[in-house]
């Protein structure tokens, strides 16, 4: 593993395992994720990545069969040391977008005061609607729904759908965002649109993405980390590793002579 | 699963094969170009020496298809890593054989001239130069085409003979040019051709440079030490 050091870091993984009942599918997996930086994710299939970034919210509590060990470090506290972080308030603290669109069968004004109203951040009226305008245009989506506010999030187009859930996410200003392959059901143009948010939101976000695309994770990131059986095999800076990986297994699955 | 020689995407190593192939055809075109050229100056053969200079077109012609071959690859298969640094450096490398072919060529249309010329002297040692630009010259395509570092590392040494060897020419040249005022006009062209072979061997250097960095990643760190001291051969006179 060749491993710059990272100069902020906002959050890192050590020893993090998890275990689906008696399958090992993160084994003991150390990483760390730098303030204002994209990491993007990358492997094959099944090698792990999605059940590492939901260890990072905690999502992975929420399945029944799933055992995490280790540690995750969010500013020096751990997220799941005793009397750790609430998992409410850790997961408003670190978003997450999925792979499919997923806005709630309501308003888009709804779907994007959903997380302030639940953790009642703001008062109803002007200054929720101050929020909800604001992580609309941070999504750089407030011109095509702004005359539409009232129209239902599932009336939108999937790019746009992505780019709700964007703003939703980021709606309670969290202070990191995980995306799991947030481009896979879109189109180029919904996907570049995407990838430049990536680019805007990594200014006042950490970032951490899964992706299948290496173009898209050699675009979008400033760290690459390469995950293999539930292994972290080679992680460094995306550029190196496109250019001049330094493990044959990161050579051969991003060049395409894996299988 | 295992890493493999072989893409998955199989028409991705044919059209990737296709560069190398092509580099070893111009490669191979440029060695002949300028070995006819060092024959039609020992042997005064302004007929080979028509031949190496339309035979430039042909090496011209490589490099443009090396080219377009490489502008498509890194469009329609977006390439990295080793890869990457395959198409990136065909493209350098036909661009160094594209300039050694035109040297060779423009020593062969010198060489008519001279032929028009009574033989001078340095004309021998001129031939010994142009033979070590040669040998080098197949070295490091052979040592790029193998993908061998630590060859192009060994052959890059040799430029440093190269530059010697120019050297000492051009000290002998001008020693005749000084002694026997009537060989100025082909004692010039000899320097001219002399000073052609020695970027022969530049070109060969940078081509050991890209094979290092196609093959490892890495550029070669070290700094090479010039001890090409002909530019200020001479210079006492002009004081
Ligand atoms: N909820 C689950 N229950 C049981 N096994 C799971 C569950 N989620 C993932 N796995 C298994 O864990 C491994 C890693 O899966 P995952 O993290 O989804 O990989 P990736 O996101 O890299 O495709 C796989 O073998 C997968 O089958
Ligand atoms: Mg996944």
């Amino acid at each position: 593993m060749s491993d710059t050091p990272v100069a902020d870091i906002k959050m890192s993984a050590r020893g993090l395992s998890v275990h689906y009942g008696d399958k090992l599918a993160l084994k003991g997996v150390d990483l760390d994720m730098a303030a204002g930086e994209v990491t993007a994710l990358i492997g094959p299939s099944g090698c792990g990545k999605s059940t590492f970034l939901r260890c990072l919210n905690r999502m992975n509590d929420t399945i029944p069969t799933a055992r995490v060990s280790g540690r995750v470090i969010l500013d020096g506290e751990d997220v799941y040391g005793p009397g750790g972080i609430d998992p409410v308030l850790l997961r408003a603290r670190v978003g997450m977008v999925f792979q499919r669109p997923n806005p709630f069968p309501k308003s888009i004004y709804d779907n994007v005061a959903f997380g302030p109203r639940l953790h009642g951040l703001y008062a109803e009226g002007e200054e929720l609607d101050t929020v909800v305008r604001s992580s609309l245009e941070k999504a750089g989506l407030w011109n095509e729904v702004k005359d539409r506010l009232i129209e239902k999030g599932t009336s939108l187009s999937g790019g746009q759908q992505q780019r709700l859930c964007i703003a939703r996410a980021i709606a309670v200003s969290p202070e990191i965002i995980l995306m799991d392959e947030p481009c896979s059901a879109l189109d180029p143009i919904a996907t570049a649109k995407v990838e430049e948010l990536i680019d805007e939101l990594s200014q006042s976000f950490t970032i951490v993405i899964v992706t299948h695309s290496m173009q898209q994770a050699a675009r979008v990131s400033q760290r690459t980390a390469f995950f293999h059986l539930g292994d972290i095999v080679e992680v460094g800076a995306t550029e190196q590793i496109f250019t001049n990986p330094a493990n044959p297994l990161t050579q051969g699955y991003i060049t395409g002579r894996f299988g | 699963m295992g890493i493999g020689e072989q893409h998955i995407v199989k028409s991705f190593d044919i059209e990737l094969g296709k560069l190398d192939e092509a580099l070893a055809r111009m490669g191979g075109l440029a060695e002949s170009q300028m070995a006819s050229a060092i024959q039609a100056l020992e042997s005064r053969d302004s007929d080979l020496a028509a031949q190496v200079i339309e035979g430039d077109a042909k090496v011209d012609a490589c490099d443009a298809f090396i080219n377009e071959q490489a502008v498509k690859v890194l469009a329609l298969r977006a390439p990295v890593a080793d890869d990457l640094r395959t198409v990136v450096t065909a493209l350098k490398v036909a661009g160094e054989i594209e300039r050694m072919a035109d040297l060779a060529a423009n020593a062969a249309k010198r060489s008519r001239v001279l032929n028009q010329l009574p033989p001078v002297e340095p004309m021998r040692s001129l031939i010994r130069l142009g033979r070590l630009a040669l040998v080098m010259v197949k070295d490091v395509l052979d040592a790029y085409l193998s993908h061998d570092a630590e060859r192009a590392l060994t052959v890059r040494e040799r430029d440093q003979e190269i530059d010697n060897v120019y050297s000492s020419l051009f000290r002998e040249i001008l020693t005749y040019m000084m002694e026997d005022p009537r060989t100025i006009t082909p004692c010039s062209h000899l320097m001219f051709i002399a000073k052609n072979i020695e970027r022969i061997g530049d070109h060969a250097t940078n081509i050991t440079e890209m094979t290092y960095f196609r093959v490892t990643g890495k550029t070669v760190a070290e700094q090479r030490i010039k001890t090409d001291t002909s530019s200020s051969a001479g210079a006492e006179d002009l004081t």
